[in-house]
């Protein structure tokens, strides 16, 4: 069963129209072939239309798609099925919400991290809907700090609606986790390639997010806030959202155009839910581009270029003097 | 009958003979209700004597508690926020810089300054809570980059008192990438082994913990300062109890093993001059 955003309505009328025509040509009394031909090629244009003006507040509705490919989906795909999960941050426990492990791409090992949401109401749970604890920052810290020991590449796939805000998480250092994770990545002397493939919210996102090729896929956010929260801070309702998102210049097109990302991944027509396999090959054919691009790149000049690339971002003016006054 | 007959009837002071109490003689404790004088109050370094609560000061007050003889040279000070963004909420995001400045006399939530501590050079950067929260922009990570490059050439140590209620929302993605920023630069403090004291006061939350707050070599803390990453109504909210009495308090922080020690603030500058010995010698 397919899920269908408010926007997605005429998309959604097609298919089902289309449906109904596959039945009725199966009791094969009428040449439907003409008329099923149309209403494809209507599909794809209302999908090419609707997904070409989208608003921001639509791309966050996007970003959550339950049909959405997550993490481990990708990983999969650009490791062809060899990757391992490994778990625990070898002081507390295993942060189901943040995967990790070691997998093969073109025959080099590469090291993955990354949140990783539930696919049902279930795992949804078992994975706390992507948000994980400071032993999931930990977890990741350590495995790629064993990536950096045997000189293996990083892929980080940055999808949380935020770090928990869990009592024990406060207890257990959430701010000192996501803290060290900032300064510990931004000195690994390996290529660290950082993916946004849904939200990007906050500290949550930003604690596996700094590398040296951050990309966003083309239906993602990535900010300070969600919408949602913003809204309800400075508008003080939870009205606003679709405003905040609009301010927040949260979408993949803002933040390259202000310099804060290095790329952006397309997304199949209709978004990645509509074609998983397409987003799939997308992310794979960029995360190996980029892998093959820096493995040659000096682990001294590696750093020194992620510390001056984050070091650039911000913009600030300087106050124009108070005129004296004249005596 | 009365106990007492009035000599005079009802209140015959005319308007111009009142004596009107100024405003801001008196300082009343918000955690104890203790009175006390403002002088008295600030003699105590605006810290209650009954009850010990520290009430939140700005940079100047910091400044002239740890610089001998309250001398220091600002750095960046002349920098303000851009708008990068053209960030419109209720009232555009100028408009509130605009008002800030002119509210508090402060150019941004942050400033930097090179001095001495006991006759040792130190570059001492302090956030300012009533600058919009003390909420971290790109003047906050650009001035915290300078006081570090500073910190660098003089090849002293660096100290960031930290107060903020976390990242400024209308500088967004700018305002998250500060905490990239920020830590970027003390890794480039830490390859030069020069020391860096974090000092955390109330309340230090959201985006400034998760970064430079709590990347000390030493994490120090005033008493019972509000220290967290989420702030504890999200907290409450995501529990749906209530939350455990002295939650997120310096002495709860310090107790979960992220301090490394809770300082009077009367003693604040005999302890960092103490481990700049110790780093020192």
């Amino acid at each position: 069963m397919q899920t269908f955003l408010e926007f997605e309505k005429p998309i959604q009328n097609i298919i089902e129209q289309i449906e109904k025509l596959k039945e009725v040509a199966a009791l094969g009394a009428v040449d439907v072939q003409p008329t099923l031909r149309d209403l494809e090629k209507k599909l794809a244009d209302t999908r090419t239309e609707i997904y070409a003006n989208l608003s921001p507040w639509e791309r966050v509705q996007v970003s959550r798609h339950p049909d959405r490919p997550y993490t481990l989906k990708y990983i999969e795909a650009i490791t062809d099925g060899t990757f391992v999960e490994v778990h625990g941050d070898r002081t507390v426990k295993d942060d189901k919400a943040m995967v990790g492990g070691f997998g093969l791409v073109k025959g080099r090992t590469v090291m993955f991290v990354g949140q990783q949401k539930g696919i049902n109401t279930k795992m949804r749970q078992y994975r706390n809907f992507g948000m994980a604890n400071p032993e999931g920052y930990r977890k990741a810290l350590r495995l790629m700090k064993l990536a950096e020991k045997f000189n293996k590449p990083v892929v980080t796939i940055i999808d949380t609606p935020g770090a928990f805000p869990g009592l024990e998480a406060e207890e257990r250092g959430q701010g000192e986790a996501i803290a060290r994770n900032l300064f510990e990545m931004m000195r690994l002397r390996v290529p660290v390639i950082c993916v946004v493939i849904g939200e990007g919210a906050s500290g949550g996102a930003l604690g596996i997010g700094i590398g040296d090729k951050v990309l966003m896929l083309e239906n993602t956010w990535y900010s300070v806030i969600s919408p949602e929260s913003c809204s309800s801070i400075l508008w003080r309702s939870w009205d606003y959202k679709a405003q905040a998102a609009q301010a927040l210049k949260l979408t993949a097109k803002d933040m390259l155009a202000n310099k804060l990302i290095d790329g952006i991944i397309p997304e199949p027509v209709g978004g990645a839910h509509a074609d998983v396999e397409g987003a799939c090959r997308n992310v794979k054919a960029e995360v190996v581009k980029w892998l093959e691009k820096l493995a040659k790149t000096d682990p001294d000049k590696l750093v020194e270029r992620r510390i001056k690339k984050f070091c650039e971002m911000g913009v600030v003016e300087k106050a124009k003097p108070t005129p004296k006054a004249k005596s | 009958m009365g106990w007492f007959t009035r000599t005079k009837e009802g209140i015959t002071t005319s308007t111009e003979e009142k004596k009107e109490t100024p405003e801001g003689l008196w300082y009343k404790c918000p955690e104890c209700d203790e009175i006390v004088t403002s002088e008295d109050h600030e003699n105590n370094l605006w810290v209650c004597p009954k009850c010990e609560h520290h009430e939140k000061i700005g940079s100047d007050e910091y400044f002239a508690l740890l610089f001998d003889d309250q001398r220091y040279t600002e750095l960046g000070a002349d920098l303000v926020a851009g708008d990068p963004l053209g960030f419109v909420d209720t009232k555009p995001y100028k408009e509130r810089l605009a008002k800030s400045r002119q509210g508090s006399g402060l150019n941004d939530a942050l400033r930097a300054a090179e001095g001495k501590l006991d006759k040792r050079t130190v570059v001492i950067s302090c956030m300012d809570f009533r600058f919009i929260g003390g909420s971290m922009g790109s003047v906050v990570g650009e001035k915290i980059a300078i006081a570090a490059d500073q910190a660098m050439k003089r090849k002293c140590p660096l100290v960031i008192i930290s107060k903020s209620g976390g990242a400024r929302m209308m500088e967004a993605g700018f305002s998250l990438m500060q905490m990239a920023k920020t830590s970027a630069k003390l890794t480039q403090l830490a390859a030069k082994r020069l020391p860096y004291i974090s000092v955390l006061t109330d309340p230090t939350t959201g985006g400034v913990t998760a970064s430079f707050a709590m990347l000390g070599d030493l994490n120090i803390a005033e008493p019972k300062a509000l220290i967290g990453f989420a702030g504890p109504r999200v907290v409450k909210e995501t529990i749906g109890t209530d939350l455990p009495k002295g939650f997120q308090t310096s002495e709860f922080v310090l107790e979960h093993g992220f301090l490394d020690l809770i300082v009077h603030r009367k003693d604040l500058k005999a302890k960092l001059s103490q481990f700049i010995t110790f780093f020192q010698s």
